[in-house]
């Protein structure tokens, strides 16, 4: 048998010692506690083996895609050399990152600003309200398998989007924070962070893209012909106080040559509710984890996400529902839709603490095979140390009804629009959640677009 | 004037023979009432004359204007005007009526010719005010949770939207009260008496309906043929006397 010895190179690929000293450098004028969690970060990330085949938490995923070699931290570049789109919300205010820098805003209005909504940068907020940042920023380490990234996107975390939300005070329009990744090779760590205070309300959404680069600088390799690799490894936190209600709905479109990790976390307090929806329809392989921690009675989650996966495309898709205190309540509904060669993974755990009575806990797992080579898993799982609860679970994987498609044909509609609408109804259980009409509207038509492409 | 003539037709589910030879013309502007026992093969003829693909025709013809319709897929064959009103109309989550009945609508126009949305939707909300649905159902996923009775007014709605020459009702008196019969029957008589008046076939197990839609024919299947054939007089010795006399007789084509 072969013994094989690793080196730290190999735990660390594009992520080395001096690639972080490059980074610490950028962010040197941050706060000292930040800098040292950063420091502890990276000597963890270095630390950690990657993922093995033998780990529970890796199952069926593609273990020889996760390589981080061949990626750098790119170059800055400006809003004028990068092709942006609007989430076509009129008015939403928003932030536009590009490559871990801020790259263009448009603050809240006078009357938001003046209710104390923050709406700012990570750095900024690190400096202004570096409490509150501290005790909500990546507080809820993921649990679900990828400790080693997680502390990645800790050490190299840049910007991103800090958004608070005062006690009693309900934002009238979405938010929209959009991160971008210009240039072949560029590895970008985007991170948004909300924090709604008791009965506040706010909808964000997130909008992560792959841009190919206009210019050759720094370190943005050559675009010309050279398909867009990149490396994304973001996170987000939400915090919802006591009755508030967060909604927080992320749009993964990275570019289809793109390893991407995503890790969610959610904590809802007494009576909040919280609705997380992501859509995922880039990379070339995308681990998605989600974590819902239920901490007080009354406390709600929503957990909702869509895929269309095309090509040998690998969604990789964890989840975690913890119920803490009696008589919360979480609903998770996954959907799929595979084409092509495309795979899907979804393991999903529901826990119930041993007084959180009352639970009423749901876990859903819907694949649409459109395809005979297609690959969908699926591990649902229940650990429940209470004796009063409602969890249940499900896992279905169907093709498009033939007697649907007979009944949408019968009234002339033709095969290949039958199956189209057949498509979007099934995605429209988890689109149809999101309330604000033109946000709808606008991700639907960017999924439309996608299931076509 | 349209016509569906079929001749002779036979058709199979998988090796079983369900259709032995059945001949029926109907006319725009005729309602054909087809009663008979269960399993007798009425919606498998109605089922497999729309295209279903889970029926073969093993032998005979159908055409519709003096052109065969069995080479044609399904959309096809309701594009060139047939119409199918389900027995058990199938729920689709997340198609709204609007959409659906659009596409349907639109499927039927020219390429490059657009749709007028303005009149789409004064013709549809007029069509459902006579059915007496509400307008909210225009946003509902098609059949989704909706009652038997909700069921087949929406099909008598799509029928009443897409205007066929020859349609197909497949016991659409199945599961309604007295009230929503009433209401179905309506609708249906509004089209019969309109210029563009389809040709009906109406398939049913019981006299009640053909108070409401008088029929200008009836036949009774059996063992996948028509034994009789009458007018609505036929209907009331059917109910009278059952179908086990009709069993007796021999075969007439």
């Amino acid at each position: 048998m072969m013994t094989s010895v690793t080196t730290s190179a190999d735990l660390t690929g594009s992520f080395t010692p001096a690639a972080f000293a490059t980074h610490l450098e950028r962010v040197k004028h941050l706060p000292a506690w930040w800098l040292d969690r950063k420091r502890a970060a990276y000597a963890q990330f270095a630390a950690r083996p990657m993922p093995k085949r033998s780990d529970e938490g890796w199952r069926f995923s593609n273990l020889a895609g996760l390589t981080l070699d061949g990626f750098a931290l790119p170059a800055a570049i400006r809003f004028d050399q990068m092709a942006h789109r609007e989430l076509g919300v009129t008015g939403a205010d928003h932030l536009v990152f590009a490559n871990n820098r801020l790259v263009t805003r448009q603050a809240l209005d006078t009357g938001a600003a003046r209710n104390g909504i923050i709406f700012d940068t990570l750095q900024n907020a690190l400096v202004k309200h570096s409490d509150l940042v501290k005790s909500h920023l990546l507080a809820h380490p993921s649990k679900l398998g990828s400790d080693k990234f997680a502390a990645l996107h800790e050490a190299f975390l840049e910007d991103g989007a800090f958004i608070y939300v005062p006690k009693g005070v309900e934002a009238e329009l979405p938010v929209a924070v959009f991160h971008y990744a210009c240039g072949a090779g560029a590895a970008v760590f985007p991170h948004t962070l909300v924090i709604a205070e008791s009965h506040a309300k706010i909808t964000v959404a997130d909008f992560f893209a792959g841009r190919p680069a206009r210019t050759n600088t720094g370190l943005i390799a050559a675009s010309n012909g050279v398909p867009l690799q990149s490396f994304a490894c973001g996170g987000n936190d939400l915090y919802a106080g006591h009755g508030a209600h967060v909604t927080y709905i992320a749009m993964q479109d990275w570019s289809r040559e793109t390893l991407s990790f995503q890790f969610n976390a959610i904590v809802a307090r007494r009576d909040a509710k919280v609705l997380s929806l992501n859509l995922h329809a880039g990379a070339r392989q995308a681990r998605h984890e989600s974590f819902s921690q239920l901490q007080a009675p009354g406390a709600h989650s929503d957990m909702l996400a869509l895929t269309v996966a095309h090509g040998s495309q690998e969604f990789d898709q964890r989840t975690l529902q913890i119920h803490q205190a009696p008589n919360t309540s979480s609903n998770l509904l996954y959907k799929n839709a595979l084409l092509d060669q495309a795979k899907t993974i979804f393991s999903g755990l529901i826990v119930v603490d041993p007084d959180a009575q009352k639970t009423d806990a749901y876990q859903s797992n819907r694949n649409l095979m459109l395809s005979d080579e297609a690959e969908a898993n699926s591990l649902p799982g229940l650990e429940i140390q209470a004796n009063d609860v409602r969890c249940t679970h499900g896992v279905t994987s169907t093709r498009i009804d033939r007697e649907l498609e007979f009944y949408l044909e019968s009234r002339g509609i033709r095969a290949a629009q039958a199956q189209e609408l057949l498509v979007f109804g099934f995605f429209e259980e988890v689109l149809g959640r999101i309330e604000n009409q033109q946000l709808h509207d606008s991700l639907t038509e960017i999924f439309r677009k996608k299931f076509k492409s | 004037m349209s016509q569906l003539v079929i001749k002779n037709l036979h058709i199979s589910i998988g090796e079983k023979a369900i259709v032995k030879g059945f001949n029926l013309t109907i006319k725009q502007g005729e309602v054909h009432a087809i009663m008979g026992p269960n399993g007798t093969g009425k919606s498998t003829l109605a089922k497999a004359i729309a295209g279903h693909p889970d029926y073969t025709i093993t032998g005979g013809d159908v055409q519709l204007d003096r052109k065969s319709i069995l080479a044609m897929q399904p959309d096809e064959r309701a594009r060139s005007g047939l119409f199918l009103a389900f027995q058990y109309p199938s729920e689709i989550p997340g198609v709204s009526i609007a959409n659906f009945l659009r596409a349907a609508v639109q499927a039927r126009m020219a390429e490059g010719e657009e749709l007028d949305a303005a009149g789409y939707y004064k013709r549809l909300y007029s069509k459902m005010d006579l059915l007496k649905i509400d307008r909210k159902f225009t946003a509902r996923s098609v059949n989704e949770g909706f009652s038997g009775g909700e069921k087949k007014r929406c099909e008598i709605l799509q029928m009443a939207m897409l205007e066929p020459r020859i349609a197909l009702m497949d016991e659409t008196d199945s599961g309604l009260d007295i009230d929503a019969l009433r209401i179905v029957a309506d609708g249906v008589n509004a089209m019969r008496s309109s210029p563009a008046s389809p040709g009906i076939m109406l398939i049913t197990h019981y006299q009640r309906l053909l108070d409401y839609i008088v029929p200008d024919f009836v036949h009774v299947m059996y063992d996948g043929r028509l034994v009789k054939s009458g007018d609505k007089s036929l209907a009331l010795e059917l109910e009278a006397k059952g179908y086990d006399w009709l069993k007796q007789q021999p075969a007439t084509a």
